[in-house]
């Protein structure tokens, strides 16, 4: 699908980058200008989403299979054809999507739109604020719908400098500290990920298609094919130990991000220091690049070692439901609550992935598009807060479903939807995350146990619900304005997506079924018998 | 006899137009007193011409004056490299205010950075001992009195004396090292070396051990890798910045070409190569701890430096480092790998030095807090000073993530895992110190008036012309790769 000429997919990535120079380019002062530029963009990223959503072909698998990947996009990047003895070094501009990225895409465009109204006041620099914001939009969108190794890693760093900023130039007091924490602990997950990826480039080749001769690829498709490791390579055959130390590498680059106990420590921070609209972005996209890239590059690439490693997954999502929850409920601060409320439910998704079955993967994707919808509607219910009262002291709080009934009625949706109640869309991924894992042998003791997650949110998220909105009202707070059309506008959309979603799920849940089944045949057979060319 | 000479002649052609040029220099200096300016023209004149020639020599390998010089491929493309690192030098040293604070000696100053770039070429070219002395001699002695260029400022004559003691010491150590391979083998000529030990009657093989790590402290020295690297933080510091950014480019450049080239010329091939008859001695792990100690410590002391010249000084010991890994692997794609890192460092590293220049000039300060609110007096400076920074850290899509792509691929084509892993976590060590001067640019003290720091247009043109490579050899290297690989081609080497 094309339009001028230039795929869809090309559009969905580099919009915002266009919008990015043309917010660069206003001259200072016309700062309604920038704000209704960068919203048009997004406004625009997002209608192109629904497109690719309407022409979205739910019965294709993709994964590993070129044909039935969709709205591809393939360009030679880079072709270095030296000489013998390094053989070709091919770098693909490779697009495409499949029901694993398409409710990615979809999410990342749906947040970046959200994240601009709810931008609407930056206090300063709002240009430089901007035009970060769209670079982080670019990245973002690009890991999700890059196939190429390569092309993934790159829009994987591109992120790093622009949150860096938004961190540490509009954030809170602690936010230096907060900003560089989160600049080196993704270096340090992204740097081995490099490693591993380059192990990778070094032991697949696929025949080029016009000689015949083999040549090197960062193809992930390829990638996922046994059949295309060389034999004498470093990853070559099943459970070695460098194919260990390989996962071990993307793992620890991919577990930073979601971010799996115990590298998660920089996440409270940045989410605390965070201006509102970055919080909501963290949460809504950020992490799940991290379990998208365990999905999309670990598992199909690493049958063997995944299939081999459950039980340890399994025990660290234990731990980040239980142990984030906990946390949660130990916090003063508001929105660090939500924050580890993101660990807890990020665990989740792990424990859905652990079991590798349909449920549980249906279930682990499904979350994280809830997780999206959801802590992003939390985190901006913060913001709300935080405007009016410069404080996001839990205790300084009290009654205020008096003062402010609307926002109160909103918060509801997203507490109770954060606490998994039936009928909203964050139950049904719940449900099923935890339904599939207990399917598995090895995993039924850790999902048992993991179910205390469960009672453990509803507890924390209920006393916040009482300490802030019910209650005898605080004096100090009685002529606050209740929630404006504009943060209405924010929330309201995200509001209806997880009540619809929560009564027919099977709106996203088809999409992805197809996809998500293949992904697990592929990790099952460990990618025997999966023909595909590059 | 003389036809002989001359055909050679014609072989040396770039390295005798910077002869003239130095001669040339030092009359126009002469001639017209009162314009210095001229002299540091015909300089930069000269190094274009020797450059585009050298550009020239990328053909079949051919050994000159009775082998003392080769001219191939690999010599041309670090001669091309210097050339432009010393054309780039020429034109930032046009706007550096300690250069002209002592514009009298102009003159000196343009004909003393051609003879170190003759002496840089022809340390590209070097393949007899006795050459490599010579070169790199006339490279150091240019560079003692270059260092010390601003006499009037203390540090720098500390800097030119520290140079000179240090150089002295390991230009002695290294010599020595020559004269007791030449006593073992009879021989000057690398390839004499090798066919010498390839006999291998009588070589005395621990003393040869001796000889070569002796010779290794000088090429140590050179590209100041830990533990030779002790010279480096002072003179950079001391030194005029136009100088420090040609010492830490050009002559890191030539010293490692002549590493390179007496590793390989004297090891490969048969099995009484160098590398082979030391067998006991496990050659490369020697280089490995070498590259992991320049690294590491570069690194981490790099984190407490508050000047940006000496940050920059300790940041150049680290990717010394980087580029040792790939010397390491001595395969076709490490040595490569070396070559691409080279060429990407020139761009980033002269590119950071000419902005901590232009904001010395402006502040008069190198010091990390004069870059507070830098972003707000000066956002074009600061945004390629970004990505210089972010360039240097290796990360996407910025040239130096290509320089460190391709040697991290390398070690891992040739299972050096462990120093991979090393290298990786050195370049998250080294975002910290290169991002705490982005902090003070972007995130403190914005709010200051201080005045705004101006550029002219030239001086924004410079700008660009390192900051478009930088950029663009991100997106696209191609042809940088393929160049670097065809130069190491005539090795041999897998």
């Amino acid at each position: 699908m094309e339009i001028f000429g230039i795929g869809v997919l090309s559009w969905l990535t580099f919009l915002p980058i266009v919008g990015m120079l043309a917010v660069l380019m206003i001259p200072k002062g016309n700062e309604a200008i920038v704000k209704w530029t960068a919203l048009g963009i997004t406004g625009l990223q997002l209608i192109l989403a629904v497109v690719v959503y309407l022409n979205f072909d739910p019965s294709l698998s993709g994964i590993n299979n070129v044909d039935s990947m969709q709205f591809v996009e393939k360009a030679k990047w880079i072709d270095v054809s030296a000489n013998s003895w390094v053989g070709r070094i091919q770098i693909e501009y490779f697009l495409g999507i499949d029901g694993l990225s398409f409710p990615m895409v979809i999410l990342t465009a749906l947040i970046c739109f959200i994240a601009v109204i709810a931008s609407w006041n930056i206090p300063k620099a709002l240009k430089g604020y901007m035009a970060m914001l769209l670079l982080l939009d670019t990245g973002m969108m690009g890991v999700f719908v890059a196939l190429d190794f390569f092309l993934f890693y790159v829009f994987w760093e591109v992120m790093l400098l622009p949150m860096y900023f938004l961190i540490g130039i509009w954030g809170g007091p602690r936010r230096e500290y907060a900003a560089i924490k989160f600049f080196l602990y993704t270096l340090f997950g992204s740097v081995l990920m490099l490693l591993a990826m380059i192990a990778l480039y070094f032991s697949v080749t696929v025949p080029d298609a016009v000689t015949g001769e083999r040549i090197h690829t960062f193809n992930m498709l390829a990638m996922m094919d046994p059949a295309n490791y060389d034999p004498n390579s470093l990853l070559a055959g099943m459970g070695t130990t460098f194919r260990s130390l390989a996962y071990l590498g993307l793992f620890i680059g991919f577990a930073i991000k979601v971010p799996i106990f115990p590298f998660h420590t920089w996440l409270p921070d940045a989410h605390v220091e965070a201006p509102t609209a970055i919080s909501v972005i963290l949460a809504g996209v950020l992490l799940k690049m991290g379990t998208y890239g365990l999905l999309r590059v670990s598992f199909p690439m690493f049958p063997d070692i995944a299939t081999a490693w459950v039980v340890p997954l399994g025990i660290l999502a234990f731990i980040n439901i239980v142990y984030g929850a906990l946390c949660a409920m130990a916090q003063k601060d508001f929105k660090k609550l939500i924050a580890y409320s993101s660990v807890s439910h990020m665990g989740i998704v792990l424990l859905g992935m652990a079991a590798m079955n349909t449920q549980g993967m249906m279930g682990a994707v499904f979350q994280m598009f809830n997780h999206g919808t959801i802590t992003a509607m939390l985190f901006l219910i913060v913001g709300v807060v935080y405007d009016r009262a410069h404080t996001r002291d839990l205790d300084a709080f009290g009654g205020l479903a008096i003062t402010m009934p609307k926002y109160t009625g909103i918060m509801t949706v997203a507490f109770f939807a954060a606490l998994g109640l039936p009928g909203l869309s964050g139950f049904i991924s719940e449900a099923f995350s935890f339904l599939g894992a207990f399917q598995v042998d090895e995993l039924r003791v850790i999902t048992i146990a993991s179910t205390l997650g469960i009672v453990l949110t509803a507890a924390y998220m209920l006393w916040t619900l009482q300490r802030v909105f019910l209650g005898k009202p605080n004096e100090k707070w009685a002529g606050m304005p209740d929630i404006n059309g504009r943060e209405l506008s924010a929330l309201v959309p995200l509001a209806i997506i997880v009540l619809v979603l929560g009564i027919y799920p099977s709106l996203l849940l088809n999409y992805m079924s197809t996809s998500l089944n293949h992904l697990i045949d592929i990790v099952r057979t460990g990618g025997q018998g999966m023909a595909m060319l590059p | 006899m003389v036809e002989q000479v001359l055909q050679n002649l014609s072989q040396f052609v770039p390295e005798t137009v910077l002869l003239v040029t130095f001669c040339a220099v030092i009359l126009t200096d002469v001639i017209l007193k009162g314009r210095p300016m001229a002299a540091l023209g015909v300089g930069l004149a000269g190094t274009v011409a020797a450059g585009i020639l050298a550009a020239g020599q990328f053909g079949a390998p051919q050994a000159v004056f009775h082998g003392m010089i080769s001219v191939d491929p690999f010599a041309a493309f670090f001669k091309v490299l210097v050339a432009v690192s010393t054309v780039l030098v020429f034109l930032i040293s046009l706007y550096s205010s300690e250069v002209r604070s002592a514009v009298k000696r102009m003159g000196e100053y343009s004909a003393l950075i051609v003879s170190a770039t003759l002496g840089m070429f022809l340390m590209a070219g070097a393949s007899n001992l006795l050459m490599i002395v010579l070169a790199l001699e006339l490279t150091s002695l240019s560079s003692y009195i270059l260092a010390g260029y601003t006499k009037e400022a203390p540090d720098s004559s500390e800097a030119s004396l520290k140079y000179i003691l240090y150089g002295a010491m390991s230009s002695g150590v290294m010599l020595y090292g020559i004269s007791l391979v030449y006593g073992l083998t009879g021989a000057t000529e690398l390839t004499g070396v090798r066919i010498a030990l390839a006999a291998g009657a009588g070589v005395n093989y621990p003393l040869l051990l001796v000889a070569s790590i002796m010779i290794v402290v000088g090429f140590g020295y050179k590209i100041s890798a830990v533990p030779f690297h002790f010279w480096t933080p002072d003179v950079y510091e001391g030194a005029p910045i136009t100088i420090t950014a040609f010492l830490s480019v050009g002559s890191k450049a030539a010293g490692f070409a002549m590493m390179i080239r007496f590793f390989v010329t004297t090891s490969y091939g048969d099995l009484g190569s160098m590398l082979g008859v030391l067998q006991g001695f496990e050659w490369p792990k020697l280089v490995a701890i070498i590259s992991v100690l320049s690294m590491t410590l570069g690194n981490l002391v790099a984190i407490w430096q508050d000047n940006l010249k000496r940050m920059l000084a300790y940041s150049s010991i680290a990717h010394a480092g980087y580029m040792l890994m790939g010397v390491v692997v001595f395969t076709q794609n490490g040595l490569s790998a070396v070559l691409i890192y080279l060429v990407v460092y020139m761009f980033m590293n002269l590119g950071a030095f000419y902005v901590v220049m232009l904001v010395a000039g402006a502040t008069g300060s190198e010091d990390i807090n004069a870059y507070r609110g830098l972003s707000q007096r000066a956002p074009l400076l600061s945004v390629a000073l970004v990505i210089f920074l972010i360039s240097l850290t290796g990360l996407p899509p910025t040239a130096g993530f290509v320089g460190k792509l391709y040697i991290f691929s390398a070690l891992l084509d040739a299972k050096w895992m462990w120093l991979a892993v090393i290298g990786a976590i050195n370049s998250v060590i080294s975002l910290y110190y290169y991002v705490r001067v982005v902090r003070n640019m972007y995130l403190r003290d914005t709010e200051v008036s201080a005045p705004p720091v101006v550029l002219t247009r030239p001086q924004t043109v410079l700008l660009f012309v390192m900051l478009i490579p930088t950029l663009l050899l991100g997106l696209y290297f191609a042809p940088l790769v393929d160049l670097a690989h065809a130069s190491v081609a005539l090795f041999g080497v897998r």
